[in-house]
């Protein structure tokens, strides 16, 4: 009964270290963490890795730190944790605000940012706030740590920079205390992928980018520059779609689609102060 | 595609405070543990994609979908299902006694996740709002009630008592 995954061998790793020397030693593994994008895919068989290196037990991988001038999010925080995170709220806020708003509460419960990161869907949340906000990954390795910028983090459809015997270990988010922000999702009902979102961060550096609006979840850069420059809402608005290969589906064609995300982009300006 | 050698591996779950310990193998989901190894078929299994929350349980008291984990993955933790909730003498929890108060069901499929994610939201926040309650369970589909009655049974069992003890 129900749908079950293909047959796996399960391993559990205590450490970083621990996890890459299993990553290295096993073909076709996959790291499991909250298992909330990963274990929908095994059970209906679009991916069946022979081996699942359970993560989720790594102290090192939980939690937010201030580090000063970033926030390092450990890859392994739950979006419940970072819904109600003081830290987040106060100096990244737009990431707590779209933390609540990913899934609902029971997968929000148990799935984690860094899951969701390396999913690279582009039809999640939690990518555009990495590339509104300029957030970057660090990526640990045999060789060590690299930092890889979110702009340069989704290479393709459910592709990240993240090498096959790597792990995302934390995402650091550059401090927003006080700026303003907005998050539009459309969606027909409320636990929905949205059709078309958009996350705008205000401030000294300005980003916005998209939900859904192409095969990797993507920063409007003609719009996010033209904010930058001081153009008017209507007029940033006018750019969000700029250079973008909306998917068609059931829900939506490609020119709904950028009419929608003109409409959100609008609607997230004004939701973060701007005139 | 390769034959894969898998083994069986022991998972221990502490079910409504009762230890149940079963060799399955890695793939099984928590939702058929508690189902064919625990014997408790209160937990649903509805959609099977994470959407519906019929299969809605608590993992260290906090709601999960367990069609979406894995067993081994509440390995050595507590889990709470439909079965454990009540007032500890073989009668209603106060969100069960709310769902019959006001209608909550009809054809029951949803009720068991249903009152799973109230229980937690109850847990977490005695006194929501019809605007929270409604948020609380947008991971839980009904298709008899149009979630009015729902509603009203969340606001009857805060008010009677809100989301009760369980082990």
């Amino acid at each position: 009964m129900g749908m079950i995954p293909a047959r796996f061998d399960y391993r559990q790793a205590g450490s970083v270290a621990e996890a890459l020397q299993l990553l290295a030693s096993c073909d076709d593994a996959k790291l499991l963490a909250g298992g909330h994008s990963l274990v929908p895919l095994m059970k209906m068989r679009l991916v069946s890795p022979s081996t699942l290196i359970d993560i989720s037990g790594i102290a090192e991988l939980q939690g937010v730190t201030d580090t000063g001038s970033v926030l390092r999010v450990g890859a392994l925080t739950r979006h419940r944790v970072v819904e109600r995170s003081q830290v987040v709220a106060q100096h990244v806020p737009l990431l707590a605000h779209v933390a609540g708003l990913v899934g609902d509460p029971q997968v929000r419960n148990r799935g984690t940012i860094g899951g969701s990161l390396v999913h690279g869907d582009p039809a999640a949340d939690l990518p555009s706030v990495a590339l509104a906000t300029g957030a970057t990954m660090v990526v640990t390795g045999a060789a060590g740590e690299r930092r890889i910028a979110a702009a340069d983090f989704f290479v393709d459809f459910l592709e990240t920079a993240v090498g096959p015997d790597e792990i995302l270990t934390a995402i650091e988010f550059p401090k927003r205390t006080g700026a303003g922000f907005g998050y539009e999702k459309f969606v027909r009902r409320s636990m929905d992928y949205a059709i078309v979102g958009v996350a705008v961060q205000a401030g000294d550096q300005p980003g916005i980018a998209l939900v859904n609006m192409g095969s990797v979840p993507r920063r409007a850069d003609a719009a996010s520059q033209a904010l930058a420059g001081g153009a008017g809402v209507d007029a940033v608005a006018a750019l969000a779609a700029e250079g973008t290969n909306p998917p068609e589906d059931l829900n939506a064609n490609a020119d709904y689609r950028r009419h929608l995300a003109s409409v959100l982009t609008k609607r997230a300006l004004l939701a973060a102060g701007y005139r | 595609m390769s034959t894969i050698e898998t083994h069986t591996t022991r998972v221990t779950v502490t079910v409504n405070g009762r230890e149940v310990s079963e060799e399955v193998e890695p793939r099984t989901l928590l939702v058929h543990f508690l189902r064919e190894q625990a014997r408790l078929t209160g937990t649903h299994v509805g959609c099977d994609t994470s959407n519906c929350g019929a299969c809605t349980v608590l993992i260290d008291d906090e709601a999960a979908k367990s069609c979406t984990v894995l067993a081994v993955q509440a390995n050595g933790h507590k889990v709470t299902t439909v079965e454990g909730v009540g007032n500890g003498s073989g009668g209603f929890s106060p969100v069960q006694e709310g769902f019959r108060q006001e209608h909550g069901l009809q054809c029951g499929y949803c009720t068991p996740g249903m009152i799973m994610a109230c229980t937690a939201l109850l847990a977490e926040d005695p006194q929501p709002d019809e605007h929270q309650i409604r948020e609380a369970l947008e991971g839980n589909l009904c298709r008899c009630t149009g979630y009015e009655t729902i509603v009203r049974a969340v606001q009857w069992a805060a008010t009677n008592g809100g989301a009760g003890e369980w082990a």
